[in-house]
């Protein structure tokens, strides 16, 4: 995935919409900020996620945190290779260390959340 | 109140340090990630600042005396430059503090937890009675730095007057730094092998460079917590507190009862014969997800204890706790539950410490 084609909610999670699909997964600097991943918990094929609501947990060595869904949907695939090896996702959070795909509803956008610009600014106003 | 700053705070916020409020101080967590730090102690050698430790000296003719009435072992079987564990319990004997006694041919030292230095200062000065001690704490003016790992005394080869590889485990030597003095002693909290400094505040970041040139790898208290717990030592305020006694903690080897009366030697005695107490265990859990502190032990969904520390540990890829148990369930292989957050994860009692370096 492009990041600059991408978009991103506040809390660090990334999606790229394709047609009736969203991709989820976190972002560089979410991974940047956690280090050493050890566990990824993520939701089966069939569930519901809602919009800001949470849809999993990824844990560091010295902290869990919430990953929370930026669309409403269900889960029509998880990346099942997270679990033995969460190190995919610090070495390719927009690539290999997708999370989840997300069905949405037709006219669905991603308007609501950032751009890649607007999400660096934030960033960078968290003084990291 | 802010927080206390090391004479090393301004090298570790230069150096890309993520820094955490621990204890009253501003202390590195990590420098490039918690897993590499712990892999360097246990391959290699890694450096810790641990400055905020409490520092004290003891001079006089009544300081063995003092430190006798305070602590569970014994301060009079100890030789010069000998360094011993033991614990500082309250009237119950419950633990106070977990401390390191040192004992030099001119008088003695004890280092304590940093966010019990305030509460053990207040101790002795409470308790000192009429005795003939001087007690100084020299925390502020000094600074304390640990090396560690298998690399760690080889690489300290010529840094101080004194030939370090000499030293014995759990002894110490008074010597110069370049000409400044410094005490140091093969001590450590890794459960690797290793020295810990003491020099004066002003030459910190000098013997910090110095280690650092010589290929020690600046490591943070996050890695310092990994690593402790795989070598299954207490953490105070996690699996000793002012509640839990020694006998609890496993540590029944560091109170000595006929060495004399101690403040909570009378409780201890008594509590030494409980057998209804909850006592400290390691856990292995299936998977990967780590157990926290405060997370349920249950045995047939009844509880029957609490984690007091728990991790995914870098060297055996593993998730392992200690937590407090049931005596019923403390067995080795004694199959539990964890609850982590609403959902159970198999573990069973294991054999501490998880990790034992080679000798």
């Amino acid at each position: 995935m492009d990041p600059k084609k991408l978009r991103y909610a506040p809390t660090h999670e990334w999606a790229s919409l394709e047609g009736d699909t969203c991709t989820i997964g976190i972002t560089k600097f979410a991974v940047e900020q956690l280090t050493d991943i050890v566990y990824i918990e993520l939701p089966d094929v069939g569930d519901h996620v809602f919009k800001g609501d949470g849809f999993g947990e990824i844990e560091s060595v010295k902290a869990v945190s919430d990953l929370y869904s930026p669309v409403d949907g269900e889960v029509t695939a998880v990346n099942e290779k997270l679990a033995n090896d969460p190190s995919i996702v610090t070495n390719d959070p927009y690539g290999k260390g997708w999370m989840v795909k997300v069905k949405v509803e037709p006219g669905t956008t991603l308007d609501h959340l950032l751009t890649l610009e607007q999400y660096e600014k934030q960033v960078a106003s968290e003084g990291h | 109140m802010t927080a206390l700053r090391t004479p090393l705070y301004d090298w570790h916020v230069s150096h890309g340090a993520r820094m955490v409020e621990f204890g009253g101080w501003d202390m590195p967590v990590q420098y490039t990630g918690i897993v590499e730090e712990h892999q360097a102690v246990r391959t290699a050698a890694g450096l810790f600042d641990i400055s905020h430790m409490g520092r004290l000296s003891f001079a006089g003719p009544d300081a063995l005396g003092l430190i006798q009435h305070v602590w569970t072992n014994n301060a009079a079987t100890m030789k010069d430059w000998q360094v011993r564990y033991g614990l500082v319990c309250n009237e119950q004997g419950g633990t106070r503090d977990d401390v390191l006694v040192y004992r030099w041919p001119y008088g003695w030292a004890m280092v304590v937890n940093a966010s019990n230095r305030p509460k053990i200062v207040g101790w002795l000065s409470q308790h000192r009675a009429g005795r003939d001690v001087q007690i100084a704490d020299q925390t502020l003016a000094t600074c304390m730095v640990a090396v560690q790992g298998p690399k760690a005394v080889e690489l300290c080869r010529g840094l101080t007057d004194a030939d370090v590889s000499q030293l014995a485990y759990y002894h110490g030597v008074a010597t110069r730094y370049r000409g400044d003095q410094c005490v140091v002693s093969r001590t450590g909290y890794t459960g690797e092998d290793g020295l810990e400094i003491m020099l004066g505040a002003a030459h910190a970041v000098e013997l910090w460079e110095d280690l650092l040139a010589r290929g020690a790898r600046p490591c943070g208290l996050g890695a310092r917590d990994t690593l402790r717990l795989e070598a299954a030592m207490p953490l105070y305020g996690h699996e000793l507190t002012e509640e839990i006694d020694p006998y609890q903690a496993g540590l029944g080897w560091a109170v000595k009862p006929d060495k004399g009366d101690f403040i909570g030697r009378d409780a201890l005695l008594r509590r030494r014969e409980d057998t209804s107490e909850r006592r400290r265990v390691g856990l292995e859990l299936e998977g990967k997800r780590p157990a926290r502190e405060g997370a349920a032990v249950l045995r047939d969904g009844r509880e029957v204890g609490k984690v007091t520390s728990g991790t995914v540990t870098p060297t055996l890829n593993r998730a392992i706790a200690m937590a407090y148990v049931d005596p019923a369930c403390t067995a080795v292989g004694t199959a539990l539950e964890v609850d982590i957050r609403g959902k159970p994860a198999a573990a069973r009692v294991v054999k501490l410490p998880f990790y034992q370096r080679a000798k």
